[in-house]
Order: structure tokens, then C-alpha cells, then sequence
């Protein structure tokens, strides 16, 4: 039975502590009836109303679902085949193509990108704010997706080239089948890394588009009234989600 | 000896997202390089390649203009020791909770490791916003401060808008990455080399120091990479909640390229950090390799 | 010619060197075993003819046919791994449909082919289990019957019942051996154990680092050893080493330090001079109290220094006045008694020329 230091567990909590604070009092006083984030006066969904009556931040909610749910999709299929490529094969660079992109600092990324789309002439808009996002999150589903296939007993998939499968019907029918909860919680993550970024998006946004983050960027900066509180509430519920029911796919997802 | 189908195979898996990269990544970070040799444009941006007399229009002037103005060698200085403070202070709080959760017992630490990387998955900029609350001067905390400051006949000292939250907030968002790392590899460790200690009259204070901390020494290299390198390049913390002097090398590069519109300028200097970046993950792989540890994925 | 014909294989792995320059000759219905320690290379051998991995010099033919550059999948090989590979996300049905499907056999033939191949592995009614429910030796036989269900011509087979115990084991070398004569396919077993390749073989290889010492039934493995390590890792053997004396009539006279000279039987004449082994299993010498009656070709006395219990027999370890150790098995005939004798007993052993292998150096 081990003895557990009372000043080790002290000051764990006052860790954890530290950690959920900030986020409870944004929760807390998106209910506060009061403009300002002071004291707490009144119980009211005020601020929620007024969100889903702000035209703005409904487009930016819907340009940010709709560049999540793409850049999901591509950055799965990109980072399955990398995370693939990079556990089967000895490559050297791919490994760091790939998680560069992770291990920079992210304004490096936005800068260089906007440079590169200026130069082709390429208007900035949804899709560079897309084709950036995929760029970061690639590295991530790639790290997933290794990891899930370093789990999986190797001599499955020559069992199944033993027993007559190509080597694409063996990836089809066994391998796939083994990976798909941590290939469907790179996804997730994908998606949630997306729907959050904001360095990126920052540089790679141009003049006209909004995404989430970018509005809430604006509102901090303007004009700050709790329906900045109220949409972080609701974002952290929906990150909070998504990163449950992936942690529940793939155990140790979060680990690599 | 590969056969040609499986080669083939080689190139069809790893091809399309080596082509995405180079294209979205390489290419563009080749192009930031090359942009640091040209001119700023008349409106900004950059000036066209070639010059109106057919020659490339290339120079060290960016460079030069880096190289001589001492004050980017000082906000250089400053962002290194801002990202230095922020390693330090998240190593601290970090491993009270990494070793809280390595020590418990096996049903608790998927749970109780989910519950610290919760807060880095919600948004980055809530979690600011969430300083702002906390600091700003209505709040609580700040009258609760101000009002001892004026007991004891002090001015009012602002709490948002400062170094002091510029500082909060880096270490508020990096914890996770400490954290993590740290436990990683204090997860591993043998609790019989602590009992063994014990017994030859090693007090709880030795036994961390002798032990624990120097065998835990691959994840704290591995936690302070991933720490110290993205605090190098913020510019969104001290954009919001900094004061006039707490201007980062992130926000300089951010100005370059979206206000003073001086690109070469803003490559040079995105350069010279993606230099110190990759170096520094670069040493912190070899050390992490050297103590026989995992730095990071890679 | 032979069905499967590997010539002069060899496959290094940076400096080391897996398989040395191995051809074997592997006939039409055989059960053959390639035997040896961890590291001599039968399951790289094996590995190469399945198709997962290349030699790096020499052929390996099947039916005539060249197997170089063909990928696993277009080989009428099947391979039984040494960890089943059952794939856990399809019942039992579902794996041993698998290679049926792979090879395109109509869909109305699939169902009586896997109930079939059920039956010859007597599992009938499993076929909607997960093999996460099934035993050891039932996890076996599904690995088996689905590597049978398509009838290759070679079935290869690495180290399938290692992971069993004892009394599984021996349950399941039976089955393996009544299936082969029933199914009569060509099976290449790879096995560490040579209790296990004596059993079930019509023939061994016995390999050591990457070569083959010798082919043959395991009768003339066990009785005639040709090389040292043979005689050592097959059961236990005694080595007498010593230079020849003199060698003629079938029968050879090895001066064996300790013991003093030896004769045994030879099928050719030995240089004098020359080094020579002695392979004397230890069963073969009658080992007693007293000297034989009459005098036999061969013999010596010593002291008992040790004695090994084993159930059914007793290992004696004998200590010769010259210094020389020489290990001779009595069974345990009477119940209830371990030994015939005690540790410091005088003994006398011998043994007929007959009983003695020569082995060249």
C-alpha cells in the first residue's frame, strides 16, 4: 500500500485547479446577467439569445463546420495513408514533412502560407483557410494512425497475403477493418483541431471570411460582451464531446 | 531486394500526402526564404521578381536592416526569455500533477490524464479570453490585490494588460504539454528503486531529488520542447492581454505582414525564429535520443 | 523430380547470415521437419518459400515452377503462423471463408467447403465463434483448417504448438499426423523441440546457424549422426573424442582420453591419426554391478558422481579413474523405486561395438 504524500496530492489539486478555473468562470458568467464579467447578479440565457440571433457569428459558425467537416475528411484519408506509409516503410522524408508542420511554431506556417497564396494569385477565402488546416492536421491523424497499426499484430496482415489477399484486399479486409477506431479518432481530432485553430486562420482568412475563432478574436478585441462567454461555453461542449467519444475509440489516442 | 508491385505500393501510400505536403509546406516555407531576399512592394507585400531591367531583383537589405537595428536582437531576447519563464514555471506546476497521476492506481489514470488534456482541447482563444475575465479590473482578483496595495498605501497595480498576464496565460495554455511528456515517463518508473532507497534511510525529499527527478530527466527535456518552442512564436497572448511593452517576436512578424506590409522584413525575421525552432527541437531530439528516451513521437 | 526444390539459398541480413547457401530436396506428400536452435535460420528458410521475404542468392522451386517475384498471395502455399493470426474481427466462418473468397471461389461453394473443412478438423458447430473465445488447441485447428481449405500444394507450418502444453501437445502431434496422411499434402514443419520432429517426420533437416548438418529419417538422425552438433541436440549423447588408433574390418578404434580405447562400428576406413567423435547414446550402455560374463567389445568401470530422476528412467552420471564422464540410462522398471544405484557406487559399463556411432572431425 503505498503512502500518498499529502503535499503531492495538495498540490495536484491545486493543479487541476488551475486548470478549470478560467474555463468555469467563462461558463459560469455566460448566465450572468450583467454586461460586465464582474460580479455575479442574475441567472439568464440573455447571452445565448443573442448569439443565435448575431447574423455574423452564425456564418462564422457555419464557415467553420463547413471547412471542419472538409478538412476531416481529406486529412483523414492523407494522414491514414502517411501514418501507413511511415510504419511500414523507412522513409525518411515523409516523417518530417509530416510532423514538422506540428513541431513549429504556428505562425510560421500562417506566414509562409500567405506569402505562397498571394503570389499564385490565389484569393484568400474559405478554401486557403481549408487547404492550411490540412496541411497541421495531417501530422496529427498520421501520429494516430502509426501508432493504432504498432498495436496490431503484424502477422495478421501476411496471414491474410498467405491466404490469397493482394496486398490491397489485405489492407481492405483485415487491416482497415483493425485501425478504423483510431483512424475514425484522428478524424475527430482533425475536425476539432480545425474548428479551434486561429493562428492559422488568422493569416490565411484574407479580408472577407470569418470562421468561429476569428469572430471571437474580433469581439475580444472590439467589443467584449458575454456572448463571447456564451459561444465558449458552447464550443468547449462540442470539443468536449468529439474528444470523449474519440478517446472512447481509440484509448491512448491522446497519448501520442 | 523489393520486388517492383511492392515498390509501387511504396509510392502509392506514402505519394499523396508527401505531394500535399511539399506543395503546402515546403514549397511555401521555400518561397518565405526566397521572400526575404526581395524588396517590399510600393503597397506593400512584395516587389515583382524580375526588375524593370530583366535582372532578379534579389538583396541582403532585410538582413541587414535585422542585423543593425539592435531592437530586434532585444525582442529576440525578450521572446526567449518570456518562452525560458513559461518552461520553468509549467515544469513546476506540471509534476506535482504527473507524478500525482503516475503514483495512482490504474483505473484512475486514463481518467484522471483525460481530465488535464480537456482543457487544451477547447478553444485557445476561450482560454485567453478566460485570463481576461480572471485579471480584468473588476474582477475579484484584481480588487482583492489592489485593495492590500492600498492598505498598505500603493498605487493601484493593473493585473490585465501587463507581463505578469502575458506570463499567467503562456503558462495556463503550455501546461498540458509538460504535463504529459513528464508523465509519460514517470509512469515507468519502478517504484521498488524508490522502496529500495527507503530502506537504506533516504527521506521523501532525497528520494525525489536522487531519484525520481534525474531517472524523469528524458521527459522533462521532451515536455520543455514542446513548451518552449511554440512559446517562441506566440503573438495572440500578448496581442490581447499584454501591455504596450510585452510586443513578442510574434506580434513584430504579425505587424510586418498585416500592417506594416514590410514582407521581406516579416520573412526575415519568421526565418530567423524557424531557425532557433528547429534547432531547439532538433537538440532536444539528440538529447532525448542520448538519455534513452522518446522526445517526441518522431 | 522433387515437388519443392530449394537450391542453394542464401539471405543475409546486413552482416549476418541468416541462411548459408541451403538445397534441400522436399518430395510430394512428405511431413518434413526443419530442426534447430533459435538463430540457425529455418524460419527465414520458411519465411522465403511462403514469399515473405527474398533470398538474396539461389532458386526455390515448386512443381518446376521458379517462386521469385511471386508475391505471397499468388503462391499455392499456406502458412500456419506460429501465433494462429486469427483474424479477430470475423468468426470462425469468416476465417476459414477468407482465402475461399481471396480466390475467387463462387459464393454457392463457399459454405460447403468451410463446413467441410470444420469437420476435418473436428470443430463442427464453432463456425459462429470469435476466435477470442476459443482455446489454445482450438485456435490451432481453425489456423489449420483454414490453410487447408483452398488445397495448396505445400502447407508450412512454424512452430504451431509451441504456445500448448505438454498433454495438448502430444493430443494435437497425433491429430497433425493422422490429418497429413488423410489430406496428403506436403507439410514443411519448423520446430525447435526434436522430441517433437522425431515424431512426426518422414524426414529431418537438422540446421545450425544457417546450414544444413543432415537430411534424413529420424531414425538415422537419432542412430547415425554425422556431425557432433547432430548427436549433441538430438536427446542426449555421450562424445568420446580422442585420435583414431587403427581402423579396418568395419570397425574403427578411437583412443578416448580417460577411457582408453573405444571400437566402433564404421562404414569406411579412418587414417590413423586422424581426430574422431564417438556418439554413444547413453541407453546403450549396460551399465551393472559387476562385469559382464562374457567379455564385450567394450567396457569400463567408474563411480556414480550423479543421477538425474526422470520418471520413467534414471540418467547416471559416471565418472571414469581416467578422468572421462559417461552418461548411461537405466529404466525404472520395479514401481516405487527411483534408482538402481546410489551416488559413490561402484559400477561397471559396456557396450557392444554396434552401439557407438563414428563421427568424422
Amino acid at each position: 500500500m503505498r503512502k500518498r504524500s499529502k503535499w503531492l496530492l495538495a498540490a495536484a489539486l491545486a493543479g487541476y485547479a488551475f486548470l478549470y478555473l478560467p474555463l468555469v468562470i467563462v461558463i459560469v458568467y455566460s448566465f450572468n446577467d450583467s454586461r460586465l464579467n464582474a460580479e455575479w447578479v442574475g441567472f439568464t440565457l440573455e447571452w445565448y439569445r443573442k448569439l443565435f440571433n448575431n447574423e455574423e457569428m452564425l456564418v462564422a459558425a457555419g464557415n467553420s463546420l463547413a471547412i471542419g467537416v472538409a478538412v476531416s475528411l481529406v486529412s483523414t484519408v492523407l494522414g491514414t495513408m502517411a501514418g501507413m506509409a511511415m510504419y511500414r516503410y523507412r522513409l525518411r522524408v515523409l516523417p518530417i514533412l509530416v510532423l514538422m508542420p506540428i513541431a513549429i511554431p504556428e505562425i510560421l506556417m500562417g506566414v509562409s502560407l500567405l506569402i505562397f497564396f498571394v503570389l499564385l494569385n490565389f484569393t484568400l477565402g474559405l478554401l486557403s483557410v481549408a487547404l492550411a488546416h490540412i496541411a497541421f492536421c495531417v501530422g496529427f491523424v498520421a501520429i494516430v494512425v502509426r501508432a493504432r497499426l504498432a498495436g496490431m499484430d503484424e502477422s495478421l496482415t501476411e496471414a491474410a497475403r498467405d491466404c490469397g489477399a493482394t496486398p490491397w484486399l489485405a489492407f481492405r479486409h483485415v487491416t482497415l477493418p483493425l485501425i478504423m477506431p483510431g483512424v475514425i479518432a484522428g478524424a475527430l481530432m482533425a475536425f476539432t483541431l480545425s474548428i479551434d485553430d486561429f493562428v492559422i486562420t488568422f493569416f490565411t482568412a484574407g479580408a472577407g471570411t470569418t470562421t468561429l475563432p476569428l469572430q471571437i478574436y474580433s469581439m475580444i478585441k472590439i467589443a467584449v460582451t458575454p456572448e463571447v462567454n456564451a459561444v465558449s461555453t458552447l464550443l468547449m461542449l462540442l470539443t468536449l464531446v468529439l474528444i470523449v467519444i474519440a478517446s472512447k475509440l481509440s484509448p491512448g489516442t491522446l497519448r501520442s | 531486394m523489393k520486388r517492383a508491385p511492392e515498390r509501387l505500393g511504396k509510392w502509392l501510400v506514402s505519394g499523396p500526402p508527401l505531394a500535399y505536403l511539399v506543395v503546402f509546406f515546403a514549397l511555401p516555407t521555400l518561397i518565405m526564404v526566397l521572400a526575404s531576399f526581395r524588396t517590399p512592394g510600393d503597397f506593400g507585400g512584395l516587389a515583382p521578381l524580375v526588375g524593370e531591367d530583366g535582372g532578379l531583383d534579389l538583396n541582403l537589405d532585410s538582413y541587414a536592416r535585422f542585423f543593425t537595428d539592435s531592437i530586434y536582437a532585444e525582442i529576440f531576447l525578450k521572446s526567449f526569455w518570456y518562452a525560458l519563464l513559461t518552461t520553468l514555471l509549467c515544469l513546476t506546476l506540471a509534476y506535482p500533477l504527473a507524478l500525482l497521476i503516475a503514483r495512482s492506481g490504474k483505473q484512475y489514470r486514463d481518467l484522471l490524464l483525460l481530465l488535464v488534456i480537456l482543457p487544451f482541447w477547447s478553444n485557445f482563444l476561450i482560454r485567453v479570453y478566460a485570463w481576461m475575465i480572471i485579471l480584468g479590473p473588476q474582477a475579484a482578483l484584481a480588487r482583492g490585490v489592489n485593495g492590500v496595495l492600498a492598505a498598505f498605501g500603493h498605487e493601484p497595480v493593473p493585473l490585465l494588460f501587463s507581463s505578469f498576464a502575458v506570463l499567467v496565460c503562456l503558462v495556463y495554455v503550455h501546461l498540458p504539454f509538460m504535463v504529459l511528456p513528464l508523465y509519460a515517463n514517470l509512469e515507468k518508473h519502478d517504484q521498488a528503486l524508490l522502496d529500495a532507497a527507503q530502506d537504506l534511510g533516504a527521506n521523501a525529499w532525497q528520494r525525489f531529488w536522487r531519484i525520481t527527478f534525474p531517472l524523469s530527466l528524458p521527459g522533462v527535456y521532451a515536455g520543455a520542447a514542446l513548451v518552449f518552442i511554440p512559446a517562441l512564436g506566440i503573438f495572440a497572448i500578448p496581442d490581447i492581454l499584454g501591455g504596450p511593452d510585452d510586443s513578442l517576436i510574434g506580434n513584430v512578424i504579425k505587424q510586418q505582414f498585416l500592417e506594416t506590409r514590410d514582407w521581406p522584413f516579416g520573412s526575415v525575421l519568421s526565418i530567423v525564429l524557424t531557425v532557433a525552432a528547429v534547432s531547439l527541437a532538433a537538440l532536444a531530439a539528440w538529447v532525448g535520443r542520448r538519455s534513452g528516451g522518446r522526445a517526441f513521437g518522431a | 523430380m522433387a515437388l519443392l526444390e530449394i537450391d542453394g539459398v542464401s539471405r543475409r541480413f546486413g552482416d549476418f547470415t541468416a541462411v548459408d547457401n541451403v538445397s534441400l530436396a522436399i518430395e510430394a506428400g512428405e511431413f518434413f521437419t526443419l530442426l534447430g536452435p533459435s538463430g540457425c535460420g529455418k524460419t527465414t528458410l520458411l519465411r522465403m518459400i511462403a514469399g515473405f521475404d527474398a533470398p538474396d542468392g539461389g532458386r526455390i522451386r515448386l512443381d518446376g515452377l521458379d517462386l521469385v517475384d511471386k508475391p505471397p498471395e499468388t503462391r499455392p502455399v499456406r502458412t500456419v503462423f506460429q501465433s494462429y493470426a486469427l483474424f479477430p474481427h470475423m468468426t470462425v466462418e469468416g476465417n476459414i471463408a477468407f482465402p475461399l473468397k481471396m480466390t475467387k471461389t463462387p459464393a454457392r461453394d463457399i459454405a460447403p467447403k468451410v463446413a467441410a473443412a470444420l469437420e476435418d478438423v473436428r470443430l463442427q458447430g464453432f463456425g459462429a465463434r470469435y476466435p477470442q473465445e476459443l482455446s489454445g488447441g482450438q485456435k490451432q485447428r481453425v489456423a489449420i483448417a483454414r490453410a487447408l481449405v483452398t488445397h495448396p500444394t505445400v502447407l508450412l507450418l512454424d512452430e504451431p504448438l509451441a504456445a500448448l502444453d505438454a498433454k495438448l501437445r502430444e493430443e494435437m502431434q497425433l491429430e497433425l499426423i493422422n490429418l497429413q496422411k488423410e489430406v496428403g499434402i506436403t507439410f514443411v514443419y519448423v520446430t525447435h523441440d526434436q522430441t517433437e520432429a522425431l515424431a512426426l517426420s518422414h524426414r529431418i533437416a537438422v540446421m545450425n546457424k544457417g546450414r544444413v548438418e543432415q537430411v534424413d529419417e529420424p531414425s538415422k538422425i537419432y542412430g547415425f549422426p554425422t556431425t557432433r552438433f547432430v548427436a549433441d541436440f538430438i536427446g542426449h549423447c555421450n562424445l568420446l573424442s580422442g585420435p583414431v588408433r587403427d581402423s579396418g574390418n568395419g570397425i574403427v578404434t578411437v583412443d578416448v582420453a580417460g577411457l582408453g580405447p573405444v571400437r566402433v562400428a564404421a562404414s569406411s576406413s579412418v587414417a590413423t591419426g586422424r581426430p574422431g567423435t564417438v556418439a554413444l547414446r547413453p541407453e546403450k550402455i549396460r551399465i551393472a554391478r559387476e562385469a559382464p560374463a562374457e567379455a564385450s567389445a567394450n567396457g569400463c568401470a567408474g563411480t556414480v558422481s550423479d543421477l538425474l530422476y526422470m520418471g520413467d528412467v534414471t540418467m547416471y552420471k559416471v565418472d571414469t579413474p581416467g578422468g572421462q564422464k559417461v552418461e548411461a540410462l537405466l529404466a525404472n522398471s520395479a514401481s516405487g523405486r527411483t534408482k538402481f544405484f546410489e551416488v559413490g557406487d561402484a559400477v561397471e559399463m559396456s557396450w557392444p561395438v554396434a552401439a557407438g556411432h563414428f563421427i568424422a572431425e
